[in-house]
């Protein structure tokens, strides 16, 4: 079944053109790793799919349903598509299980009770139940991160979007994070991840999507060829900055 | 210093410091009030209004208060606006304060970064749910230390009140001044009390400052 | 227009008293900025000064400005003095004591600002150098915060201008007791006269003001 299509999509900042045209269709349950160089414009891609970036061109579609950044009904739609930002971004000012629980209780007008239950049962999953009353800046780097996955699930989005949700992480935290979305995957939940973790990718990724100077430059099923042999030139020179000689 | 003379004036300085404290109290509510709603307009970047409150601003800000009140109290009657004395002090100083809670608000705003509104967007939240759930509460702890010295700005501003008859602490000094000449007397106690209604919330403000600088929860 | 009494400015040299005072203030507001300025560097300079003792008696001098009106002050100064000490202080004499007291505190706290903004390090290179104290302030820190400063001190003009309005209240002839003056000489021709000369009143100090913080404001952007 597909969830996420996108048809034709073009993006520019003022003169710059961030993406040039992409089409991409994602089935339900899959997941989808991109990866590319700095400033290839996956992270903008990922943002253009909740409407966060207005687009200049093309067709986003969840479920059917147009994705047009400043529409009315773009909250209804966001809904239906969780996000996990680089930088967390934890509400401050908000317990860890007031963050999560704030939108369940107040878009989806969720009954409170029920939403806390869940809320626990999904931290006890990822080890930090007994954190649900801190704030966000008496944890760890990994800690935060794991309840902003937390707090996105509980909306039970269609689809979640990962925007390189390690890259502001300690190495030695990185590893819980992983482990975390790993569980998230084969416990069948649409995802979208971008990344430079070449190993979690591997691990963890249905289909690579590979992007270069706004275009999508290789797309592939077969995750284990694309990491040992590459078809494109481009595809080859990324992937060898991560080797050491 | 006459004791006896302090004893007599105490009560007339008391009810003169009750009369500033609920004109004062009101007036800053009126102003924290125009404060949220005009810097969430300027927030939202709201078309014809945004300019209006842009106007307002520089209005009440680039003239004084004791003119401000000379204006609602003795010109807007001419127009067929009458209102009374302590209204006048109230909505005097709920607008001169509100022009300054404005841009101390919106400097708390502004200060809360913008992926925070894009983690809330990306919750399903409308633009007013992020603004009252998460935007708000961040950039009022940051304004608080503003906030306060706004207030202790607005009540002092209080002493103009005397000059649309308004029996303040002001008032009350220089009546007992210009009639009896216990000008040592009087003036003494103009400071005490002046000293009571504002070192508590100076001092309340020095401690909140460091606690909240930063936008701290959870300690 | 004749109803809201504008006329009355149009008569004789009503409207020439008008700037006349409203020129009583700012006179007032310029002399007390300068002095301000001048005492402020001083002042902000001692406050970065290690020395407990003035540390603590500047403590005390900053938070009385901050906490009295300076309306107290201009009473305590105007008809204090004359009762405890005998002196005769003029009216204006004792606005400009009083509004340089407070600009010196502003002035003083801000210089202070600035200066504690520079990195440490400018100091002791400073120093390394051979330079005296007196030397590091003048040709090394001050240049440096010169452009904080700048917007800082003509947003301290404007402060002060509104401020003094206020000496209307220990009986200088300003710009509020001339309007008085026109609205009760023309009471019986001008019933509504109030209106337009408190309007005018108003227009002028925006005039006068706005322009100032406009330009601090300008430079505040251009310059951080």
């Amino acid at each position: 079944m597909e969830l996420l299509k996108v048809t034709h999509l073009h993006k520019e900042f003022g003169q710059n053109t961030v993406l040039n045209d992409i089409n991409l269709s994602v089935e339900k349950g899959e997941v989808v790793v991109i990866i590319g160089p700095s400033g290839c414009g996956k992270s903008t891609f990922l943002r253009c799919l909740n409407g966060l970036e207005e687009i200049q061109g093309g067709v986003i579609t969840i479920s059917g349903l147009p994705v047009e950044a400043g529409k009315r009904d773009i909250t209804k739609l966001r809904q239906k598509i969780g996000m996990v930002f680089q930088s967390y971004e934890l509400f401050p000012h908000k317990t860890v299980l007031e963050n999560i629980i704030l939108a369940p209780t107040k878009v989806q007008k969720r009954d409170k009770e029920e939403a806390t239950k869940e809320a626990i049962a999904l931290l006890d999953k990822v080890g930090l139940v007994d954190k649900k009353d801190y704030y966000p800046r008496q944890l760890s780097g990994g800690q935060k991160q794991r309840v902003a996955i937390v707090r996105a699930l509980l909306m039970h989005p269609e689809v979640i979007l990962f925007d390189e949700v390690t890259a502001a992480l300690d190495p030695e935290m990185v590893h819980e994070v992983l482990e975390t979305m790993i569980a998230l995957a084969k416990s069948g939940s649409t995802m979208l991840i971008v990344t430079h973790e070449m190993a979690f990718a591997k691990a963890i990724a249905d289909r690579i999507i590979f992007i270069d100077k706004g275009d999508i430059v290789e797309e592939t099923r077969d995750v284990k060829e694309f990491f040992n042999e590459p078809k494109t030139e481009r595809a080859k020179k990324f992937l060898k900055t991560f080797a050491y000689e | 210093m006459d004791k006896d003379i302090l004893i007599e004036y105490f009560p007339l300085y008391k009810d003169a410091l009750f009369l500033t404290l609920k004109i004062g109290w009101q007036g800053i509510i009126l102003a924290f009030v125009i404060g949220l709603i005009g810097s969430a307009i300027i927030h939202f970047k709201t078309p014809v209004l945004k300019r209006i409150v842009g106007i307002y601003i520089e209005l009440f800000r680039n003239t004084p208060l004791l003119v401000q009140l000379f204006f609602i109290y003795f010109a807007l009657p001419k127009v067929g606006i009458q209102i009374t004395a302590q209204t006048c002090g109230v909505l005097g100083l709920g607008l001169l304060g509100g022009a300054y809670m404005i841009e101390t608000f919106r400097s708390g705003l502004e200060a809360v970064p913008v992926i925070q509104t894009e983690s809330a967007l990306s919750l399903g939240m409308s633009d007013f749910q992020t603004l009252w759930h998460v935007i708000l509460p961040q950039a009022i702890s940051i304004s608080v230390p503003g906030i306060l010295a706004n207030v202790i700005f607005l009540l002092k501003e209080t002493s103009v009140f005397s000059t649309i008859s308004l029996m303040d602490l002001m008032f009350t000094a220089k009546d007992l001044i210009g009639m009896y000449a216990k000008t040592i007397e009087s003036l003494f106690l103009l400071v005490v009390f002046y000293l009571v209604m504002l070192l508590p919330i100076s001092i309340i403000g020095a401690i909140v400052e460091r606690r909240v600088r930063y936008g701290q929860f959870g300690d | 227009m004749a109803n809201l009494g504008i006329d009355v400015l149009f008569k004789g040299t009503n409207f020439l008293r008008l700037l006349q005072g409203l020129w009583v203030s700012i006179e007032i507001s310029l002399i007390a900025v300068v002095l301000s300025i001048i005492l402020g560097l001083v002042v902000g300079m001692l406050m970065t000064l290690n020395n407990p003792f003035l540390k603590a008696i500047l403590k005390v001098y900053l938070e009385i400005v901050r906490i009295m009106p300076q309306m107290v002050l201009l009473f305590i100064v105007y008809f204090g003095t004359t009762r405890v000490f005998g002196w005769d202080v003029s009216a204006e004499a004792s606005a400009i004591i009083v509004f340089t007291f407070w600009g010196t505190a502003e002035m003083g706290d801000l210089v202070r600002g600035s200066i504690k903004s520079i990195p440490v390090i400018q100091f002791e290179s400073a120093w390394a150098l051979g330079l005296n104290k007196m030397q590091t302030y003048f040709y090394i820190i001050f240049p440096q915060t010169i452009r904080r400063l700048i917007p800082l001190s003509i947003n301290l003009i404007t402060r002060m201008i509104k401020t003094t309005s206020l000496v209307l209240m220990i009986g200088i002839v300003e710009v509020l007791k001339v309007a008085q003056q026109i609205i009760e000489a023309n009471r019986n021709s001008s019933p509504n006269a109030a209106f337009g000369v408190f309007a005018v009143v108003f227009l002028l100090y925006f005039i006068v003001c706005w322009p100032i913080s406009r330009l601090a404001t300008y430079l505040e952007k251009r310059w951080e």
